[in-house]
């Protein structure tokens, strides 16, 4: 563990410039950290670039050629073909559309949610741990195998409509979810945050126990009830976790796949259908792997600009 | 050699028998079995074969067989002329007038219906020779939603959301139209057959199924299950319930309406092909023949319930003879199978075609949906030259 006391290689210029000797030493030994550094950085990078790197460089290539997945044909470029014609294809509007509108109510559905079970889950009462382990078993879960039984709980004599006819006497009568196209996108935003937030609710926990017991006590000694505490205690004390938490849920929620790939292909009447679902689709199913790498392209660039939108708003303000 | 029926233990074990016969016979040439859950059977083939390592002998789904076939994969097959003209039609993979695979069996659809529903809607049982006519099942399925004795009068199967099943089951019906998935002259456009006045009218009744509550919008996921208990009067489904149906106390097997042009039903199953870069193509063909022996086609029957693929098999098969009870399937798939376009720009064709009758099925407009399907087929043939047609 030697190399890990030393100062980091990287740290500024010393003050003190050492003498000869120690020096060369030093020299040799940054360097065999410079070395051991990269030794162990390399299997990080080594994977980056090929699963990484490399797809979205060739994504980024393909969208400008004809390339299919079978064919004896060689690819050609064929310049923005595919893009004016993603821009006039009406199911890439509407996959963008619900898309969108699953990220909209999902990040601040689910990260409030995840905020207010991190809070409950927060005290030091008995059995604590137990509701902690109860919100995250969802999470450990495969979303497919969610998916698969939430399709059984979704029918219409299934478990959700029941669970709705006996708690309300008869007077609700439940939809078949899955199939009506006003239903399908929320009964989908509802399983994917009944699945997904127990994990928030961790990294919201995780920020909250950072922040310092001693600025709870002294707010209370300064007569600060519980929502003044939660206000100018907690909720500054989370800003790191704030901004961590709405970029990766925007993500996740962006790139929704595996529920309407197991759910319901898209359907009922492209209501649910997403951009990603698209792109997989037109690009194995329909055998168009350009059009599908313009479609990654393209949905790659909107992401970013989400990303960089929220960077900005979520700025260190100095 | 690669097969997709991993899954599938009778028929594995029918493949394994022929393939360990074969080696003893033939000590020189081995095949070695190498099998897949169907699943992902087709993306397997495609990486082994962007990669250049596909296996000799390979099995594919028929109307997948042109697509390959189009990309180089697979090789035209050179069986003795009196072998294949043994075989139905429907087993047999062309394109462009070459033979590039070959099948031990058919799937046919069918109606299954309860003789007392039939009773009650007024209905005789139909036949391949007297078939109903659409007013006849139209009117039939009314009265037997009046009757109100089965919650549901004909149950489509739509519990299955994969592309294949829709296009494989549902096809047929705007066949029997007299639409089609694209224009079968000259396979460069689907604008007109599948947009057309018979395609609309096939969209219209087809939706109207569900309107009516003939059909619920999804089928639980074992439709012939629900068939079996009395939930349903009818059910659409296939020979691969040839023996579950004997089962059912008045359960009669019918062929579907005729709703135009003569009823129709689906062509085609999983067929056996020689791949381009095999070393021993003279050694694949040799084991391709060997397999074909009656005996091992009436062996799929016997044990899968699928129709055997030459009349000699037929012969040996339990129940395929001449007044046997599975026979009827034979005479179905021999009159009305059609399969399915024979154009290497099927997978396209088929996933736009499911798409566009599940949007129908959802309560979407014909018109535009398949409207928009036919220009996106013709689309994709433009963009690929029509796939060399």
């Amino acid at each position: 563990m030697a190399v890990t006391q030393e100062t980091p290689a990287t740290s500024g210029p010393r003050a003190k410039t050492p003498t000869t000797a120690t020096g060369s030493t030093r020299r040799v030994r940054r360097r065999g950290e410079a070395t051991m550094g990269a030794a162990m950085v390399a299997p990080a990078v080594l994977l980056l670039i090929f699963f990484f790197f490399i797809p979205v460089g060739l994504c980024f290539a393909l969208a400008f050629t004809n390339a299919r997945l079978i064919s004896p044909e060689p690819a050609k470029i064929i310049g923005f073909e595919n893009f004016t014609r993603l821009f006039s294809d009406p199911l890439f509007w509407k996959s963008l559309r619900n898309t969108f509108y699953f990220a909209v109510v999902v990040v601040p559905l689910q990260s409030g949610f995840a905020l207010l079970l991190a809070l409950l889950v927060n005290t030091k009462i008995r059995g604590v741990n137990f509701f902690r382990t109860l919100y995250f078993v969802p999470v450990v879960t495969s979303i497919v195998v969610v998916s698969i039984l939430w399709k059984f709980m979704y029918q219409p004599d299934g478990l959700i409509n029941n669970l709705l006819q006996t708690a309300t006497f008869n007077v609700v009568q439940g939809t078949d979810w899955l199939n009506n196209p006003t239903a399908a996108m929320p009964a989908i935003m509802f399983m994917s945050i009944w699945q997904a937030v127990g994990f928030h609710m961790v990294i919201w926990l995780s920020g909250l126990q950072t922040i310092p017991g001693e600025l709870y006590e002294a707010s209370e000694l300064d007569g600060a009830g519980k929502w003044q505490q939660f206000r100018y205690v907690t909720w500054p004390g989370l800003k790191a976790t704030r901004t961590f938490i709405l970029v990766t849920i925007t993500i996740a929620a962006l790139s929704l796949f595996a529920q309407i790939n197991v759910m319901t292909q898209g359907g009922p009447l492209d209501r649910t259908s997403t951009v990603v679902f698209q792109a997989v689709r037109v690009g194995y199913g329909q055998q168009e792997t350009a059009y599908a790498s313009t479609i990654s392209l393209v949905f790659f660039v909107l992401v970013l600009m989400v990303s960089l939108v929220q960077r900005y708003l979520t700025r260190e303000r100095g | 050699m690669w097969t997709h029926n991993a899954g599938n233990k009778d028929e594995l074990a029918i493949v394994n028998q022929i393939v360990s016969d074969y080696n003893a016979t033939n000590p020189k040439a081995k095949v070695k079995v190498q099998a897949f859950p169907q699943a992902a059977y087709n993306d397997a083939v495609t990486a082994a074969a962007t990669a250049k390592k596909l296996p000799c002998i390979l099995d594919i789904d028929a109307p997948i067989v042109p697509n390959w076939a189009w990309a180089g994969y697979l090789v035209p097959l050179d069986l003795p002329q009196d072998t294949v003209s043994k075989q139905l039609p429907s087993t047999l993979g062309k394109w462009q007038d070459k033979l590039y695979s070959i099948g031990y069996y058919d799937a046919a659809l069918a109606l299954f219906a309860h003789k007392s529903a039939l009773d009650a809607a007024g209905l005789p049982v139909a036949t391949v020779d007297k078939p109903w006519t659409a007013d006849q099942f139209n009117q039939g399925l009314a009265k037997l939603k009046a009757s109100g004795k089965y919650p549901i009068g004909f149950d489509l199967g739509t519990g299955d959301p994969t592309p294949e099943w829709w296009t494989y089951g549902y096809s047929p019906f705007l066949q029997s139209f007299g639409g089609d998935l694209i224009d079968r002259n000259a396979y460069t456009t689907a604008s007109g057959v599948l947009n057309g006045n018979e395609a609309l009218a096939w969209a219209n009744w087809f939706q109207g199924l569900i309107k009516n509550k003939y059909t619920p919008a999804k089928s639980s996921s074992d439709a012939f299950a629900d068939f079996v208990n009395g939930k349903s009067a009818m059910v659409w489904s296939g020979v691969w319930n040839a023996t579950a149906i004997n089962k059912v106390k008045d359960g009669v097997v019918m062929p579907p309406p005729d709703l135009g042009t003569g009823p129709k039903i689906g062509g085609g199953s999983w067929q056996w092909g020689i791949s381009s870069g095999c070393a021993n193509k003279s050694g694949a063909l040799d084991y391709l023949k060997f397999s074909l022996q009656p005996k091992y086609l009436a062996q799929f029957a016997n044990k899968l319930g699928l129709i055997p693929a030459t009349d000699e098999a037929a012969a040996q098969a339990a129940g395929w003879g001449p007044n046997g009870p599975k026979r009827f399937y034979l005479e179905e798939s021999k009159k009305f199978a059609v399969i399915r376009p024979p154009t290497p720009g099927y997978p396209y064709i088929t996933t736009t075609f499911a798409k566009a009758a599940q949007d129908i099925v959802a309560g979407g407009d014909p018109k535009k949906i398949l409207d928009q399907a036919a220009s996106n087929i013709d689309q994709n043939l433009k963009s690929n030259n029509n796939y060399g047609a």
